[in-house]
């Protein structure tokens, strides 16, 4: 609950200070005639990319709910951690390269490489496959373990997040796909290149949405340390 | 700001926003059916939430029935009436209210408000509509499955909603949540859409303190659904599961019918925690919108500009921000800390002096004004009174002390009715009234909508008002019948019996409204462009109603904001926003 709290202070504290930037000076009864071009800033961006934007914000609020829900369900009962699972590690390490690959396919469609954007581009889907193959691996070893009980949360809690995460992988790939074919022959590059580039940040979004998760819930009890040296558990 | 000379030669080219490439439908099916055109999205997502609307009014009306001449009624049973009561909760306040307001009201104006074309994604807008209309679908489906529609309430509260005796633990309630999770996908679709329109499709001039606040209220409304379903979307999820899966987010160890069931170590609370995390904002995503479109139609109507412009936007934002930190006050009986009751307390009174400053500004905005009191003017005094009724018993509810003895009772049925049902009502007659020239063309009918407002404005005191009062005698909520119970009084009886008897007059009332909008349709008097003589931009297109595109060749260029009523020493009492200030026709006497 305090977790949400906090989260929910931050969001505001930033609404606040935008919608203050926005108005604090206007006077909108006396001001006529003004017609100055108000697409700076934020208003410059193309629509999808404030789209993806949003939506970030979204699937933040998504990721954050279920991390604040894990840690207010720590506090019942006797809690049985998931057992650490070394798999995990090496996923983490692929979902890595498979955001390196996207931001170097990003970096070569700046420059005009079109072969490294191509290599860049595969490598990425295909890393984030390999990610999602992985996860489902992890899945079946947790499942045939000596540990595995349906009505333990946190291995509940385990199955659910990874599985939303995996999820959410899976429409980045839909994306990508549809970007992947896009690219051979004959293309349209400023088209491909915001393509790339808004499957790139959703890619990074995602590797420190899973970065975070697997912080805090997966490699270890971390979150209850974080909790306890910030005193509210 | 500074004031830009204008002058013919000068010509001001209109908006650098590039123009979108519109879709073109050939056929009736891409025109009125899969159409990506956000004003025939609009009248879709309108007539959808409007007909499950209906059902849900029916429901009402047969729990009135049941509660006022109890045993008078076979088919309904305590089984029956508590889907009753479930279905009617949740239609009306997410698949009326929620997709009214956002894809009906949303999609129709914030277009034509801000001087786009269409909707930044309207691919997107158009999956959004039809993955609405599966989830609505999927609900009604539930009146139809073996066991019927769940009676979990409409909070859904396990570990009751998906155990065994509970009606519809089988089919309806895995109906309920899929449908839910299904709405909170289409509605994300639709609401990036509001968000980016508004955010980056404006016009020329067109700054963000100069939108009208219905767009304001719509905007910020959007921004709550989109950061609070998700947390109904994930408790939905986890319910499925413990429901099918056997784990154990929410349900605790149990022994039902006297054996032990599989679940353990599960928290009902959390449950709690994430459906008001979502339910609060909701009542904010219902009535932002309500807000916005009350400020226009008393500014409109009332030939004045509204007072206080800048900080009914600062509310707005302040209102939507405490939302998300007031949740548990719905939760004060779920024994918490009581360190968070007094905190939750403190939050939820603070939302008052926002909400409080609104109603002070429209109050001021009618001070002296030039008040027409046409059908839409009504229906928006009529949302002030009610919206101040409603709110003051949330002052009393929002005290742990007070809430307690009245939680769950008819008072809190009374109060949220008010404030979160007959008010947002209210505001969306007033919105039909007023934009239906607009929509269609035409006009409605001038005595039909006044017969239809009275009955609805007076009928739904005679509901509630009399509600309060069975509520501190202590007469519980979601019971089937309350008879032989010593507190209660034969008069309690005979009041449920009045209520129930208003209710279905009002009920009756909704008729005249559905006949006067079909007959208006067909028959009403034409309205021209710009009847109510407004000033924002969807009252200036060259077509009405609006053709595909808006506004003809060029976009509208925005010179002031939507508030310019009766200003001093020009002709006509208003000033269209994309009027230069040079066409302004000023009087002998001054100057605009």
């Amino acid at each position: 609950m305090s977790l949400i709290l906090l989260f929910s202070t931050v969001l505001m504290a930033g609404a606040a200070w935008w919608l203050i930037k926005q108005s604090i000076n206007v006077q909108p009864w006396v001001a006529q005639g003004s017609i100055e071009d108000v697409h700076g800033g934020l208003e410059s961006w193309p629509p999808a990319k404030i789209g993806l934007w949003v939506f970030l914000a979204v699937v933040a609020v998504l990721f954050m709910l279920l991390i604040a829900a894990y840690a207010g369900r720590m506090a019942y009962e006797i809690w049985r951690p998931v057992p650490q699972l070394s798999l995990l590690w090496a996923n983490t390490f692929v979902l890595m390269l498979s955001s390196v690959a996207l931001q170097w396919a990003r970096v070569c469609v700046r420059r005009g490489q079109m072969d490294g954007m191509r290599i860049g581009l595969l490598a990425g889907g295909a890393l984030a496959v390999v990610f999602l193959l992985g996860q489902i691996l992890a899945w079946r070893q947790l499942a045939t373990m000596d540990y595995f009980e349906v009505t333990n949360p946190a291995i509940a809690f385990f199955y659910l997040i990874t599985g939303l995460h995996g999820l959410h992988l899976l429409g980045g790939l839909v994306a990508w796909g549809r970007t992947a074919a896009r690219v051979w022959g004959d293309f349209d590059v400023a088209k491909v290149r915001q393509s790339l580039e808004l499957c790139t940040v959703y890619w990074h979004f995602l590797l420190l949405v899973w970065l975070v998760l697997f912080g805090l819930l997966f490699s270890g009890n971390n979150l209850n340390l974080l909790l306890t040296i910030c005193g509210i558990r | 700001m500074s004031y830009v000379a204008h002058d013919e030669s000068a010509f001001v080219p209109p908006a650098e926003v590039e123009e979108p490439e519109l879709y073109h439908p050939k056929t009736f099916v891409g025109k009125y059916i899969w159409s990506q055109d956000a004003k025939v999205i609009a009248v879709q997502y309108a007539i959808t939430a409007m007909a499950v609307g209906l059902v849900a009014l029916v429901l009402s009306g047969l729990m009135r029935l049941q509660l006022g001449f109890p045993h008078s009624f076979s088919f309904i049973t305590p089984d029956t009436y508590i889907q009753f009561v479930t279905m009617h909760g949740m239609i009306m306040v997410i698949y009326l209210l929620t997709a009214l307001f956002l894809g009906g009201f949303g999609n129709y104006l914030i277009p034509l408000m801000v001087g786009a074309r269409d909707m930044v994604f309207p691919y997107v807008n158009m999956l959004s509509y039809w993955v609405y209309l599966f989830a609505v679908l999927l609900l009604v489906a539930g009146f139809f499955v073996p066991g019927g529609p769940t009676g979990a309430g409409w909070t859904l509260y396990p570990p009751q909603a998906i155990l065994e005796g509970t009606p519809g633990a089988t089919w309806g309630i895995i109906l309920m949540l899929v449908s839910l999770a299904f709405f909170i996908i289409g509605f994300t679709m639709g609401g990036l859409n509001y968000v980016v329109t508004v955010l980056q499709a404006r016009t020329r001039g067109m700054t963000l303190m100069r939108l009208p606040l219905t767009v304001w209220g719509i905007f910020m409304a959007t921004i709550l659904a989109l950061l609070a379903f998700p947390a109904l979307f994930v408790s939905a999820i986890m319910m499925i599961l413990d429901l099918t899966l056997g784990t154990s987010f929410f349900m605790p160890a149990i022994v039902a019918h006297g054996h032990q069931l599989d679940h353990s170590g599960g928290s009902p609370v959390l449950f709690q925690h994430l459906f008001w995390f979502f339910g609060h904002p909701e009542v904010y995503i219902v009535v932002l919108p309500a807000f916005g479109i009350i400020s226009d139609l008393i500014s409109v109507h009332a030939r004045k500009n509204i007072f206080g412009y800048r900080m009914m936007v600062w509310a707005i934002v302040a209102i939507g921000g405490l939302s998300f930190i007031v949740w548990a006050h719905h939760m004060y009986v779920s024994g918490m800390n009581p360190y968070f009751g007094f905190f939750f307390a403190t939050t939820t009174l603070i939302i008052a002096v926002p909400t409080a400053l609104k109603v002070y500004n429209w109050v001021l905005t009618l001070w002296r004004g030039n008040i027409h009191l046409t059908v839409p003017m009504l229906f928006a005094i009529a949302f002030v009174f009610t919206f101040i009724n409603g709110g003051l018993t949330g002052l009393f509810l929002g005290n742990v002390t007070v809430d307690l003895p009245l939680s769950d009772t008819m008072f809190v049925v009374a109060h949220f009715h008010m404030v979160m049902a007959v008010s947002p009502v209210l505001a969306m007659f007033g919105a039909i009234y007023h934009w239906y020239p607009k929509i269609t063309g035409r006009m409605t009918d001038d005595t039909l909508g006044k017969v239809h407002f009275w009955f609805t404005f007076l009928g739904t005191y005679a509901i509630y008002y009399p509600m309060h009062y069975l509520g501190i005698l202590g007469v519980p909520r979601r019971y089937y019948a309350v008879e032989n119970i010593d507190f209660i009084p034969q008069s309690a009886h005979s009041l449920n019996a009045g209520i129930t008897i208003a209710a279905l007059i009002v009920g009756a009332a909704q008729l005249v409204f559905l006949y006067n909008v079909i007959w208006s349709y067909f028959k009403g008097k034409p309205s021209g462009g710009n009847p109510w003589q407004a000033t924002t931009l969807e009252w200036q297109t060259p077509d009405t109603p609006p053709k595909h595109g808006n506004f003809g060749p060029t976009l509208p260029v925005v010179y002031r904001w939507a508030y310019d009523y009766s200003v001093p020493g020009v002709e006509q009492d208003f000033i269209p926003q994309n009027v230069p200030p040079d066409k302004v026709v000023t009087t002998s006497r001054g100057k605009a």
